[in-house]
């Protein structure tokens, strides 16, 4: 039982729920799988009026490969991430990351959609979409606005969702064929949020490296993505100086805090490792 | 905020109604209102696996989903799982391998097992483990239970 009261709308497409957003203002929350915010109001940690759930507005799901552009509904499942084969052939690594969030229960329920809007920096996704450059739609009142993973999350829960605002579509360049691609993730325990985790996407032609994105998962109060880990590749012979080089550089990027993950430098030595791992991976992978 | 939902569904291939609050979870609606006390509340956060069942064919935690959600869905619980006195293949190798102690986490297992056995008959013991990873158990260190399912995916399967 939830203590707090509150009004439960199951609109059935987007107008009508921004309509209650509208009028409710910040009084009124959507939820998506709920599997975040269903927790924290129980703990009553969040309490609203009103309550919009997204789960039957059908034009907020399912998974398109078209050319060059991969669009994802907000209300699409890890399990149909998992699940999606065009998905696993146009960019792997985003089933690879699903594969390592929570449970069962939780992936047949939570959503790519509520994962990147929360801005819990737990979350796995936020960090992986920023590696892949990907690209939020949200609409509101006044119509719909894009903004990159990379710009979007601003510290830990807040992002540039406007309270009116649903985040409806993740749109992401289709990565070019032979992109190398790792996620690794470092957990205490299967269902547990990552120490350290990684995604690295980079691409080599004649044993030079032409391109790296790397970002780094809840090793700060939002999702890394760091720039110059990535610059750090890109036109070296992936080499051992050309790794360590990234390395450092991600590691100036983060600011993990102690926790009951570990003290900082526990949660820095990982961040390397990880890294690391995500990187040869990648380069094993390259073609 | 006193307002009530009228929900029908399908509990167990009964159609059923229920009229919940909003704050109500299906937990709760199944226990306290349907008198079906199988699913039990461990954590009420999605972490233990104690009130796992399935909705449309999916594994999910009763205890994160609102009754008023289930409006139109098909519920299973532990209690659907034997055949009247028949326990399932399942149940009865739980027992024959004693796979539990005090009990709480069983009837969110078996039906995650059922579930899995459904979707990959023979399935390998890393799958096993990897599908209950969301399970938990505090008794047993799972080696029973993860022998009495993959013993009974193959009793099943050479039955089939």
């Amino acid at each position: 039982m939830i203590p707090a009261g509150f009004e439960y709308h199951r609109p059935a497409d987007v107008a009508s729920a921004l309509a209650i957003l509208t009028t409710h203002g910040d009084e009124a929350r959507v939820i998506a799988g709920g599997h975040s915010l269903i927790p924290m109001m129980k703990l009553r940690m969040a309490e609203m009026g009103h309550l919009v759930d997204l789960q039957d507005i059908t034009e907020l799901k399912g998974i398109s490969v078209d050319g060059d552009t991969i669009t994802i509904g907000a209300m699409t499942t890890q399990h149909e991430l998992i699940t999606s084969d065009a998905l696993a052939e146009a960019a792997p690594i985003i089933r690879e990351a699903a594969l390592v969030i929570a449970d069962p229960q939780v992936r047949y329920m939570g959503t790519i959609g509520g994962n990147v809007a929360n801005g819990d920096p737990g979350n796995d996704m936020p960090g992986l979409m920023q590696c892949l450059d990907a690209t939020y739609i949200l609409v509101g009142p006044d119509g719909m606005r894009p903004v990159a993973a990379r710009e979007f999350y601003e510290a830990a829960y807040f992002t540039a969702r406007e309270d009116e605002e649903i985040l409806t579509q993740i749109s992401i360049p289709r990565p070019a064929p032979g992109t190398g691609y790792a996620y690794e993730k470092q957990k205490r325990k299967i269902g547990d949020y990552a120490t350290a985790a990684s995604g690295v996407m980079l691409t080599v032609a004649g044993g030079t490296c032409t391109s790296a994105s790397i970002a780094m998962t809840n090793l700060a109060d939002t999702p890394i993505w760091a720039e110059a880990a990535g610059a750090a590749l890109v036109g070296s012979d992936l080499g051992e100086d050309a790794i360590t080089a990234a390395i450092a550089a991600a590691k100036d990027a983060i600011d993990p805090v102690a926790d009951n993950r570990g003290p900082v430098e526990f949660k820095m030595h990982v961040a390397g490792v990880i890294l690391r791992r995500a990187i040869d991976r990648a380069i094993a992978r390259a073609g | 905020m006193s307002k009530k939902f009228h929900v029908s569904t399908t509990v167990n291939g009964d159609p059923v109604e229920f009229l919940c609050d909003s704050r109500e979870t299906v937990l709760d609606v199944l226990r306290d209102r349907l008198s079906l006390t199988g699913a039990k509340e461990g954590c009420g956060t999605g972490d233990c696996g104690a009130c796992s069942i399935t909705v449309d064919d999916r594994l999910v935690c009763a205890c994160l989903m609102l009754g008023a959600e289930a409006e139109g869905k098909s519920i299973e619980t532990v209690e659907g799982i034997a055949a009247g006195e028949d326990l399932h293949p399942l149940q009865k190798r739980f027992i024959e391998y004693a796979a539990l102690q005090c009990g709480i986490c069983t009837p969110g297992i078996l039906v995650a097992a059922k579930n899995l056995l459904e979707k990959h008959p023979d399935p390998t013991e890393e799958q096993v483990r990897y599908w209950l990873a969301g399970n938990l158990c505090r008794c047993t260190g799972y080696d029973k239970i993860i022998r009495a399912v993959m013993d009974t995916a193959a009793e099943m399967r050479e039955a089939s």
